[in-house]
């Protein structure tokens, strides 16, 4: 199957990919488009995400915090001085970079299982701080209401055919992004200090810059399906910010594949638009779910679609190496 | 100054299950070098089981529940959540031994998804209640402080388990089997131990304790729902981290003064406030000290 | 003129000295050997001057440049590389992309550069692979370049440590233990590597335990036991210094 699968020039792979992805909504219905806008969302946020889980290797769980700071922006900025939409999506991005700046800072000096957790952390106090509203701006555990819709060219995108094609405009444009920095002296940075924090700082790279840029990176990506979401809900609460949501961005990552863009894109899938499939099963989905993310973990600990570099290692593994007078002698 | 000392008495029976719960992480942790995403979900699904069998032995119906009643409730609970400890350990994490870093935890955390939902499945997602009359509503004033039957309950348990878990650590053979583990596994393998006998007792002893922390909780505050798991564990976690992660003695003077802090925070601050509070300290640890205040910094070999 | 400058260098573990009032220079274009029984501080002295530990007291200056306080990238980019004992390649990348690393420090292109593609982000992308193309024909790996490390064999894997040192541009070379586990042809084939290096300009310094590789291809050597140094001299006057062969002798495990 692999081999059949890969006989097709990537080019071939695009050009139906994108066909499809402009065919989609007039086949189905409103229901269907609005499965394939959240799955853009969450594709956003999986992209973002595995900046600096994929590339950087740096465990974060609390990427929900940066989302809503995103969503918040928004909101509290629409909502108060009817600032249009899409006007804020670099100021989201900013505030969510900015943010991310200010608590990484300090943190990222931690090892992986300990980062795990000051991630965690900073996530729920986030979300306990949107609840509580000390300053009277979130609308507490109500969240903020009445957000605007976002225009363009004079047409208000409102219904989920509208939405769908700003959203995926929008994924697209961070997958073009992300592939750049990735093959980039920044991408290969980020993968450097993943490999081997040391030897890269050895090498002269500033280990601490780099895993910084990776954040604030991730976290105005963040930032930017915050400011989406906010559009497509008009209403926004902390419940959307939950650790779980946390748990869902790092689970995407890990799951699709590492570094890998096409896997987020695949892992966004398995965790969207699956469980769409099996709604009827809907009450068993998350055991289910929780079942899988053990057995991925033990049988290909990969993910679904690694990325290149980890197909290439695991194809070397097994067939063994033609190299030129190479052998493993250690 | 009344209330003060009455905080501090609330503070501290809460501490106690803090305690109780963090053993279970810092063993797990000195062991094996793993965060257990899922013992949260040990302590919780303890409750639950409590709950069950205090209503399939129809306890607290028209009176509270016998002595004998009540220690069955915790041999039950105790018992099958070390079974299911020990099932998660092989399952979740024996085959990732070897793996990288990540695998573990994201392992970690889909057998806490997984026990999260297989309870709310069986049990619902509202809250489930104990018969209020199981323990005897009785209390005492100590100096215009008041301490009822179950916080003195909850208090001498706990004290008693750790007790016990210390004495078996330092002064027993098995103890420093578990010692010589957390040292260094190929050496205590070397020395005729038997690595993977010495984890599943660990996560034997980890989630028992954990189960007896959420019979208590379930008896105490009457009712629980199926997210305590990842409420109590995640300031349980606080508490070990607090300690000096993978110490023992640690664990226990972070849960009782996580506790206290928390009780303080919640009457002086305010309440909304203290679910932040662990989260804070946790992250003020974790940047200040992370060895914890018990824990040993050691150098990093380059 | 002197490169480099180490001046009672000194650094305590737990009340233990590891290296203790170490002093020596290296002038340019020489190749220096460190060489010691094991424990001796070597590795611990390539730490200190390479800014992975921070001395106790002491000072190390590159080019009348004092290093003490720098990070170690800094001191990378001032212009001192280096290998580690333990092979730390970029194990999961290629042996192209790893030699890649050593021109980060080089080159400056940032994000924006990178999103929108310009010229000189182009321009520059193409020499890191120039540079790196250099470095991996010298080091004889072009031929693997798109090999992932960790499948290289374990001389080959020494190698690319080298190269990748190398692909930093740096005034000093420092190489701790490069001949570890390799076979004869594979030393035979580094030493002619270091020579051809020092051949383009770059200074030198290694630690090594195969004394035929030290003793073929240092100038000069520096003799540390116990974290200080016994001797320091030409190969020859190290061979026969008493201290030295006491050093050596008075242990059971020994490569002498």
């Amino acid at each position: 199957m692999d081999r059949y699968l890969k006989a097709i020039p990537p080019r071939a792979w695009y050009v139906a990919a994108g066909l499809l992805l402009v065919v989609y909504p007039f086949l189905t219905n409103d229901y269907w488009i609005d499965v394939a806008n959240f799955f853009g969302i969450y594709a956003m946020l999986g992209l973002s995400l595995n900046i600096i889980v994929g590339y950087a290797g740096l465990f974060n769980l609390g990427h929900a915090a940066f989302y809503a700071v995103g969503a918040y922006t928004t909101a509290i900025i629409n909502t108060t001085f009817h600032v249009p939409i899409l006007w804020l999506v670099p100021l989201s991005a900013l505030t969510a970079a900015g943010f991310a700046y200010l608590i990484a800072r300090p943190i990222l000096h931690l090892r992986g299982d300990y980062l795990c957790i000051v991630t965690i952390g900073f996530g729920e106090i986030v979300r306990i701080t949107l609840v509580n509203n000390p300053l009277g701006l979130t609308g507490g555990p109500n969240g903020v209401l009445g957000i605007g819709r976002p225009s363009l060219f004079g047409l208000i995108i409102k219904q989920p055919l509208h939405f769908y094609f700003l959203i995926w405009a929008f994924v697209l444009l961070i997958v073009l992004g992300t592939k750049r920095l990735e093959e980039s002296r920044i991408g290969r940075a980020w993968n450097y200090i993943r490999e081997d924090a040391l030897a890269a700082a050895a090498m002269g790279i500033d280990v601490a810059r780099m895993k910084l840029l990776a954040f604030v990176i991730g976290a105005a990506l963040a930032g930017v399906a915050g400011n989406i979401y906010a559009s497509k809900m008009a209403v926004i609460s902390p419940d959307s910010f939950t650790f779980w949501e946390s748990v869902v961005m790092f689970s995407i990552v890990v799951l699709g594949g590492v570094g890998s863009i096409p896997g987020i894109l695949v892992g966004t899938f398995g965790m969207f638009v699956l469980p769409e499939l099996f709604r009827g099963f809907s009450s068993a989905r998350m055991l289910v779910f929780g079942a899988a993310m053990i057995a991925m973990m033990i049988f290909r600990p990969q993910g679904l679609l690694p990325s290149q570099r980890w197909r290439r290692a695991m194809v070397d593994e097994t067939v063994g190496l033609p190299a030129a007078g190479l052998s493993k002698t250690s | 100054m009344q209330e003060f000392l009455q905080q501090v008495v609330n503070g501290l029976t809460v501490g106690s299950v803090y305690s109780l719960v963090a053993l279970g992480y810092t063993m797990v942790y000195g062991i094996l070098r793993l965060i257990n995403f899922a013992h949260g979900e040990m302590f919780m699904v303890g409750s639950y089981l409590a709950l069950s069998t205090v209503s399939v032995l129809g306890m607290g119906q028209v009176a509270s529940g016998s002595l004998g009643g009540i220690l069955l409730v915790f041999l039950i609970s105790m018992t099958a959540v070390a079974g299911l400890g020990v099932l998660v350990e092989r399952v979740a994490y024996r085959p990732l031994r070897r793996a990288s870093r990540l695998a573990p935890i994201v392992s970690a955390l889909g057998a806490s998804i997984f026990l999260q939902n297989a309870i709310m499945l069986i049990y619902g997602t509202r809250f489930k209640v104990f018969p209020e009359k199981l323990i005897p509503q009785i209390s005492w004033e100590v100096g215009g402080v008041k301490i009822t039957l179950m916080r003195v309950v909850i208090l001498v348990v706990s004290l008693l388990l750790m007790a016990a878990l210390y004495t078996l650590v330092q002064k027993t053979q098995l103890g420093a089997a578990i010692r010589a583990c957390a040292l260094d596994h190929d050496t205590a393998r070397l020395m005729g131990i038997d690595v993977d006998r010495i984890v599943s007792l660990v996560f034997i002893i980890g989630p028992a304790l954990g189960a007896a922390a959420g019979v208590m909780v379930g008896m105490f505050y009457y009712q629980i729902n199926f997210v305590i798991g990842w409420t109590y564990g995640i300031r349980a976690f606080t508490a070990a981290i607090l300690g000096g992660i993978g110490n023992i003695p640690g664990a226990m003077l972070g849960g009782l003064i996580l506790g206290v802090l928390e009780t303080l925070g919640a009457g002086y601050i305010s309440p909304g406030w203290k679910d932040a509070i662990s989260f804070f300290l946790l992250i003020l640890i974790l940047i200040v000290r992370p060895t914890g205040i018990l824990g040993e910094r050691v150098a990093e070999k380059v | 003129m002197n490169l480099l400058e180490v001046h009672e260098l000194t650094k305590n573990f737990g009340g233990l000295a590891a290296v203790k009032d170490l002093t020596f220079q290296i002038a340019s274009g020489e190749i220096v050997g460190m060489i010691g029984p094991n424990g001796a501080g070597k590795t611990t002295a390539f730490n200190l001057i390479t800014g992975i530990y921070p001395p106790d007291r002491g000072g190390v200056r590159l080019e009348e440049r004092p290093l003490v306080g720098l990070k170690p990238h800094q001191i990378a980019v001032l212009g001192i590389a280096r290998t580690f004992q333990t092979i730390r390649l970029f194990q999961n990348m290629t042996v192209m992309e790893n030699v890649m690393s050593g021109q980060h420090c080089r080159t400056h292109q940032g994000v924006l550069g990178a999103l929108l593609r310009t010229p000189k982000q182009r321009r520059e992308e193409e020499t890191i692979c120039e540079e790196a193309e250099r470095c991996l024909r010298l080091a004889d790996l072009w031929l693997v370049r798109d090999e992932l490390a960790k499948n290289l064999s374990y001389g080959a894997q020494r190698k690319l440590e080298i190269a990748r040192a190398l692909a930093t541009k740096p005034k000093l070379l420092m190489l701790d233990e490069p001949a570890g586990g390799l076979n004869e042809k594979e030393s035979a084939e580094l030493m002619d590597l270091i020579k051809q290096i020092r051949q383009s300009g770059v200074t030198i310094l290694l630690i090594e335990h195969d004394m035929s590789v030290v003793m073929n291809v240092s100038d000069r050597i520096v003799v540390l036991d116990n974290g200080e140094k016994i001797a320091e001299g030409t190969p020859r006057e190290v061979q026969t210094n008493q201290r030295v062969i006491e050093a050596y002798l008075g242990r059971e495990e020994d490569d002498f």
